[in-house]
């Protein structure tokens, strides 16, 4: 069996891995374009923090990890899928024949509709390339312009204050990380930035960004009547799955690439995974491009599974996020905005920069924020997605919040529910 | 032969030696707060639980990680963190649906139980017997696994909902 995957990031990494537990004999070809050993994207921050250095971005750390597998890395670039004939058509010229095929091309930052957009100090922040290009910018006293607050903006903040530069963020939506957080806890992050001297506009669009009167300085123009200076632009305004390259394939698309419950597309010997695949969502049921981390490791491994011919079907991933804003962190689990017909509750302490809010459909918990609450935080995933009844602890958290890990513990336990006690 | 923390609840008095001995062995501090094993009080019905890391299979913390600063040990089966690897993204956290993982804002690093390198302190400072080290014989894993696998219980809707295929999140080794 001759496996081939397009894209090195976790999802390809983890799913080449998965495959190699399931079958030593098979063939595993992970075809990547980006010149370095498979990285992380993620990682990227704390390099720009000065915490690690690039080699502590990498998704694994021996040289020879891959080649003991038995896990051969190409560099090329995937230009067309023949999905009649199970061949792949390469940038180099060559071809490539598979028998099963994962897509794990991830996603690329979506380049702002702004005039000037393509002027040198204007980047996003994606790959290590960026991120090398984003070391020499912002240097200190350097005044940089974040476009776009989302998570990823956010995460971001941090990263560069420590490298001295002068922040000033400006997002469109009417708060910050609007797809992941409440207006209330938007708004408390939003309080904190600006506590932390970053400058925050939202509701306001960049409309032209020029060359500034100063050498080598931008002129960034907002529809609000504001103009900043900047030395560095970093924009930051979604991701779009890199699925071009099917086009013509006959490969189901949508926005990202159409996958079942198995992470099969709608050719049989072809899989998707990570940010690329428009997979299922759990608290949904319906299709979505999540672009996260866990998203891509869930997929990579439950795709190499099937393709290893181990049917493992799953009821999708839960969206979530943990966010470090400048050094307040923030999480997002499901569906956090609430469920039809739904119960919530919250827990408000703008003094101590704390929230909590739980949203409930009957007796079980589907989705939440937090802000300043780390404890035991995963449980929220847990129960979520094992969809555990709350029964009467229902009522005990929509008085207090902060008790989600006591639930769990008395609903899973041999304890006081469970032995027929409480 | 493999080796495993059993946890009994009914035999939990609430004492909090082992909070007590987790932290002070793995953080050097008396202090319940930097524990990786937790108590939990149930007033209304006077009962007890401890609750850690069970080690588990599908190891999500693990796959999460996307630094690889999450790592099996072979010989006791704990996932462990490299502090040194760590960069503090706090995935891991997330990902856990346990609850067990946690972030330390004071080193910028996760924590979680590592069963103290394969000699678990709560275990010794138990002494009630409610947290026991113990050979990990095939009743003693299927307890672990069965105590892992509770959170579904009845609708399973966990990641493999259909048949546990244990090939596909078997040990990785
Ligand atoms: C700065 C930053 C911070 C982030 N922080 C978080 C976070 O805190 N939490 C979180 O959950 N997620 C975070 N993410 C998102 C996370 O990194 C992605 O979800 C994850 O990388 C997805 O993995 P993937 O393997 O699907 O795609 P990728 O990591 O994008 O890998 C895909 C690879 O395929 C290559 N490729 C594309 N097209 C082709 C082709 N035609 N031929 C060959 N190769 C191709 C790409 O160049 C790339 O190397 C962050 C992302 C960034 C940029």
């Amino acid at each position: 069996m001759d496996h081939v995957i397009v894209g090195a990031g976790p999802a390809g990494i983890i799913a080449a891995e998965t495959l190699r537990k399931h079958d030593t004999d098979c063939g595993i070809t992970i075809i990547g374009d980006e010149p370095e050993p498979p990285y992380s994207r993620m990682a990227i921050p704390y390099l720009l923090a000065k915490q690690i250095d690039e080699a502590g971005t990498y998704l694994r750390k021996h040289d020879r990890h891959f080649d003991e597998l038995g896990i051969e890395i190409v560099r090329d670039r995937v230009t067309g899928v023949d999905a009649t004939a199970n061949s792949l058509a390469l940038e180099s010229g060559a071809s490539r024949g598979f028998d099963k095929l994962l897509i794990a091309t991830g996603s690329r930052p979506a380049t702002p509709p702004i005039d000037g957009v393509a002027s040198p100090g204007v980047l996003p922040c994606w790959t290590l390339c960026d991120a090398r290009r984003i070391i020499e910018w912002a240097r200190p006293g350097a005044e940089v312009v974040l476009i776009g607050a989302g998570f990823i903006g956010c995460i971001i903040l941090e990263a560069l204050a420590t490298r001295g530069a002068t922040l000033t963020v400006v997002e469109s939506a009417d708060r910050m990380v609007a797809r992941m957080m409440n207006a209330t806890s938007a708004n408390l992050i939003r309080k904190w930035c600006e506590h932390k001297g970053v400058t925050v506009h939202t509701g306001a669009t960049v409309t032209a960004i020029e060359q500034g009167r100063a050498g080598g300085t931008l002129a960034v123009a907002l529809d609000n009547g504001t103009t900043l200076n900047a030395n560095l632009v970093i924009t930051a305004t979604g991701v779009n799955p890199n699925i071009e390259f099917l086009d013509g394939s006959g490969i189901d698309t949508a926005q990202g690439m159409r996958v079942n419950n198995q992470l099969q597309s709608s050719v049989a010997d072809i899989y998707a995974a990570g940010d690329v695949a428009e997979g299922i969502d759990f608290s949904t049921g319906g299709h979505a491009v999540h672009a996260i981390q866990p998203t891509a490791a869930e997929h990579g491994r439950i795709a190499a599974s099937n393709m290893a011919g181990h049917t493992s079907r799953y009821h999708g991933s839960v969206i979530m996020n943990v966010l470090d804003t400048m050094g307040l962190i923030s999480s997002s689990f499901g569906l956090w905005d609430g469920a039809d017909g739904g119960d919530a509750t919250e827990l408000v302490d703008p003094a101590r920069y704390r929230y909590l809010n739980l949203q409930f459909e009957d007796d079980r918990l589907v989705g939440a924020n937090s802000l300043g609450v780390t404890e035991h935080i995963g449980v929220i995933r847990g129960l979520i997605q094992t969809r555990v009844k709350l029964g009467k602890w229902k009522d005990k958290l929509m008085q207090d919040p902060t008790r989600v890990m006591e639930a769990y513990v008395a609903r899973t336990q041999a304890i006081g529910y469970n032995a027929h006690v409480l | 032969m493999l080796k495993a923390l059993k946890l009994e609840p009914q035999h939990c008095t609430g004492c909090m030696q082992c909070e007590m001995a987790c932290s002070y062995e793995n953080e050097g501090v008396f202090n319940p707060a930097k524990s990786r094993i937790k108590v939990f009080t149930f007033h209304e019905a006077g009962r007890f639980a401890p609750y850690t890391c069970t080690q588990c299979e599908e190891a999500w913390c693990m796959h999460a990680c996307p630094v690889e600063a999450i790592t099996l040990n072979a010989q006791t089966g704990a996932k462990e963190v490299a502090d040194a690897v760590c960069v503090g993204c706090k995935v891991c956290t997330i990902a856990c649906p346990f609850g067990t993982v946690n972030y330390n804002q004071a080193t910028g690093k996760v924590i979680k139980c590592d069963l103290c390198g394969g000699d678990p302190w709560c275990a010794k400072a138990c002494p009630t017997g409610a947290i026991t080290w113990t050979d990990a014989d095939q009743t003693g894993f299927q307890r672990m696994y069965a105590w892992a696998q509770q959170s579904p219980a009845g609708e399973a809707s966990y990641i493999l909902p259909q048949k546990k295929d244990p090939a596909a999140y078997g040990p990785s080794a």
